[in-house]
Formats: C-alpha cells, structure tokens, sequence
C-alpha cells in the first residue's frame, strides 16, 4: 500500500531523491529551493542515503561538479531557483549538449530586477530553449510523481537528456498537502539501475567528452540532440502509461479539464491551475461551457496534442507566469498559438493573459474575469491579443 | 570512431554515424591528426651534433621527438609545432630553426 503523509513539495522531492538515493547531489542554496539539499543532507547524516554531496560554492560550480558526476556514468542532481538558475545558463547548454541525464528540480522564482523572492516562471521559461525536457507540477503529488518520471524519459538510451522538474516557489514547495508516497521497492523497480555506455572511468573504453567539434560535425552532432528530443517525444506516453500502472495516478503531456464540449479554455502550468480548475468548475455548474488544459510537458512540447485539444474550442486564453518581452506575448503562448496555426478553419481565438509575476496572488475572481474576457473574445470584439491580468491601470 | 580517414581527410560520416555528443570513444586518436602542418618556423636535427643526452626529448610539448632504442630520432613533423624549446634546451647546438617553405 502507497504510504499517506503530508509533506511540503520541497519535501516531497528531496523524499523522492532520498528514494532514488543518486550517486551524486551537488547544490548551492537558493530560496526557494534550498530545502531540498538541505533536506537531503539531514538524510546523509542519519545515514538513509549513500550519496556523494557535493556542497558547491556556486550553482555554476553546482553545475559543472553534475556535469562531472554524471560524465562518469552517476546518477546526478542539483535543484535550483531563480538566480542560481541564471548562473548555471553556460552549462545548461554543456549538460544537454552532452547528453547527460542531470535531474533539476526547479523551484520557479521571479527573476531580478526588481529584486523578488516569489513565484513566477522567469527563471524555467527562460530555460526552455536549452536543450532540458521541462515538466510541470500543480501540486506537491505533481512535483513528487514528475522525478520519477523526469528520471526515466532522462535515463531512457534514446533519450539522455537532463531534465527540470518544475513546481510554484513556495506556493506548493512550501506548501503542506497531504501526498501519496510510493514504495520504496516499487520506486526502485520503477527508476531501474542506470549506466551510460559512454563513461568517463570505463578503464576498458578510454574516451573524451566534450572536446572540440569543428564546423564540420557540429551540425550532425546538434541534430543529434535534436533527435534525442524527437525520441524523448516517442518515449514519454510510455512512461507515463508504465507510471500509471504502478501508482494510479494517470498523466499525460497536459491534464484535459472539462474539456469534452468547452467553448472557452484556459491553458496553464503549475498551481495556478487548480485555482482555475474551481473556477471551471463554478462556471460548469452555472452552464458555462468552459474547461482547461494544464501543460504538463512541456519540452518537449506537444504540438500537435494541443492542437487537436484545441481543435473544437472557439476561443482560448494562455496564461502565462512569464513574460518573454517579445512584445507579442509570453513562452506558452507563443508556442501554443504556433501548435494551432496549422488547424485552418478550426483555429480558435486565442489570446495571451501574463499572470502572477513575482508572486502576485491569482485568485478566483481574476480566472473568472479571463473566462469572461473570452466570451469577447469569442464574439470578435476580444480587445488586445496580449495582457495582465490583475494590472493596476 | 575516427573521423579521419585513411589519406588524412576528415570522413564524411552522417549524423547517425557520429559518437554521440561529439565525444571520442577510443584513446590516443591525436596520433592520427596532422596537426604539424599550424607549423611556422621548422626545426632541423643536427646528427653528427647531437650525443642523444635526451634533454630535448621531456621538453617537447607534442611529444615530437622519437626515441630508438635510446636514441632520440628525427622530428616528427606531423605533430611538431616548430615552438622551438628543444632548441632552447640542447647543449650542442644540435638543432636549428627557419621559418618553414610552404
């Protein structure tokens, strides 16, 4: 039987490396993340964890001691927020690019300036074009389940990429919920033991990693990775079906709400939705076809899924924690209406709304007031295409 | 795997073909890479000069300088760069140095 506690997210994931029990955890502490580590270290003290813990002088020393430990072939980690995000930008590229399957969970903190500690998106957002699968939590279940599963679509041999796993910086990583924790031995099974091939301290097979690559073979070696996300696309419905089969609990690259004959819908990641999701639900019960999609992978993204959720919804609202400064809307967005050019005359209205930056509470009444911009939108009078939500004009 | 083919010219390997990451999965593959030719200035050995009293032989960078049966032997001019600092270290004269026809 799957063991109830109640466990904040930044718990519920160091209980899920503890679990995992990797070869190496290398950190820096940044709020919000730092319980993680510091979690951990309490679990190498009593001796519960046989993990080399590597306390770095800076996440880009974090980084690059993961990018060692995983080139010998170790199951490696680090977790990290906001700034320490930042730093580690040059060897978010090493890491990918050499294919090492680091795990990160990432705590999403608001970027400076202005200076903030609180929730928003800035920092993974930023990150999606590094070459890392990204998942996305809405709650501290979400969080636990996502680094198993980050894990295996990481470790799978077509795949070897790193991978963030994402939850709201204190609103679920210091929130208590009650949780479900999987066996130890059910969580063994599932992660399986890992070996890379190509390893560093393999004596019987002498290699190079990361040596120089003239113009040449750059680009077959780039499309390579390419290849690698490509894989990781095939691979992850897999994963996700072998997860639910242990567990239950059954995911998808997006959680479809009251979606069957929505109008309206809404797309978010992370705690937001299940402020939206009663909203929906208010809504549904007042007759209002409205639903919701909740992005759960997303690198890779799925397209072509999205498209066809969308495909029979009039009018849409991504919503973004994140601003891209594009002046046409945030990351989702972005992507999103990108995903649903191709459906012609099913094209629904879509529109941008950016949220919640540096933790600015989204209440119900702001979701709601979204729904109510899209019954605008849906009749052709919607207003500008990108927005905030709750701005003080 | 080596990109290298047999007359010295880089393989025309596809994407799928190349270790992944660019890595290099065997050992000792610079040995195969002309990289003698970034030369400027090219050392010359001197044999009637030289007592092969080895002090060349540790400072070369590239491992330039064969030895024989313990004797050092002439350059090898595919990996000598034509730095110059056996040149510096010899106590006859043994070598010299120009700048190198190309």
């Amino acid at each position: 039987m799957a063991v109830k506690d109640r466990l904040t997210g930044n718990e519920a994931v160091a209980y899920a490396v503890k679990q995992v029990n990797p070869d190496v955890f290398a950190a820096f502490p940044i709020t919000p993340s730092t319980d993680v580590p510091m979690i951990f270290s309490s679990y190498l003290a009593n001796g519960e964890v046989t993990s080399e813990f590597v306390l770095a002088e800076s996440e880009h020393s974090a980084m690059s001691a993961c990018i060692g430990a995983a080139c010998s072939g170790a199951r490696t980690l680090t977790a990290t927020s906001a700034c320490g995000l930042a730093l580690m930008w040059e060897l978010l590229y090493v890491a990918s690019g050499m294919r090492l399957p680091i795990m990160m969970p990432v705590i999403n903190r608001a970027f400076s300036a202005p200076l903030n500690i609180n929730c928003d998106h800035s920092d993974s957002m930023g990150a999606r074009d590094t070459g890392w699968i990204q998942l996305y939590a809405e709650n501290n279940q979400e969080a636990y389940d996502n680094y198993f599963i980050g894990m295996r679509i990481g470790e799978h041999k077509d795949v070897l990429l790193p991978v963030m796993s994402c939850q709201d910086g204190f609103i679920t990583s210091h929130g208590l919920e009650n949780i479900d924790l999987i066996e130890d031995d059910k969580v063994k099974k599932f992660i399986g033991n890992y070996s890379n091939e190509v390893s560093l301290i393999n004596p019987k097979h002498p290699v190079s990693m990361g040596p120089y690559d003239i113009p040449f073979y750059y680009m077959e070696h780039k499309y390579q990775q390419v290849q690698a996300v490509k894989n990781a696309k095939k691979v992850i419905p897999g994963i996700f079906k072998e997860f639910g089969e242990l567990t239950g609990r059954k995911y998808s690259w997006f959680e479809e709400y009251k979606m069957e004959d929505a109008e309206r819908a809404i797309i978010i990641l992370n705690s937001s939705a299940g402020t939206a999701k009663a909203v929906v639900d208010q809504l549904r019960a007042k007759g209002e076809k409205v639903g919701l999609i909740k992005i759960r992978v997303y690198r890779p993204f799925p397209m072509e899924e999205i498209a066809a959720a969308l495909s029979k919804v009039k009018a849409v609202a991504v919503m973004d924690k994140a601003d891209s400064f594009s002046n046409c809307g945030g990351p989702v967005y972005t992507d999103v209406r990108h995903a649903c050019y191709d459906l012609g005359e099913n094209r629904p209205k879509i529109i941008n709304f950016i949220y919640g930056l540096g933790g600015r509470d989204v209440q119900m009444d702001n979701i709601a007031h979204v729904y109510e911009e899209l019954k605008k939108t849906m009749a052709g009078s919607g207003g500008e295409l990108y927005r905030y939500l709750g701005l003080r004009e | 795997m080596l990109t290298i083919n047999a007359s010295g010219e880089l393989a025309k390997n596809t994407w799928r073909e190349l270790d992944p990451a660019g890595a290099i999965c065997e050992g000792g593959t610079a040995a195969q890479v002309n990289t003698g030719d970034w030369r400027i200035n090219i050392p010359a050995w001197i044999a009637d000069k030289c007592t092969h009293c080895m002090l060349c032989v540790p400072t070369c960078p590239d491992s330039s300088i064969p030895v024989k049966g313990g004797k050092r032997q002439d350059f090898d001019f595919m990996h000598c760069k034509g730095c110059g600092v056996c040149i510096k270290v010899c106590p006859l004269k043994a070598m010299t140095i120009a700048k190198e026809d190309k």
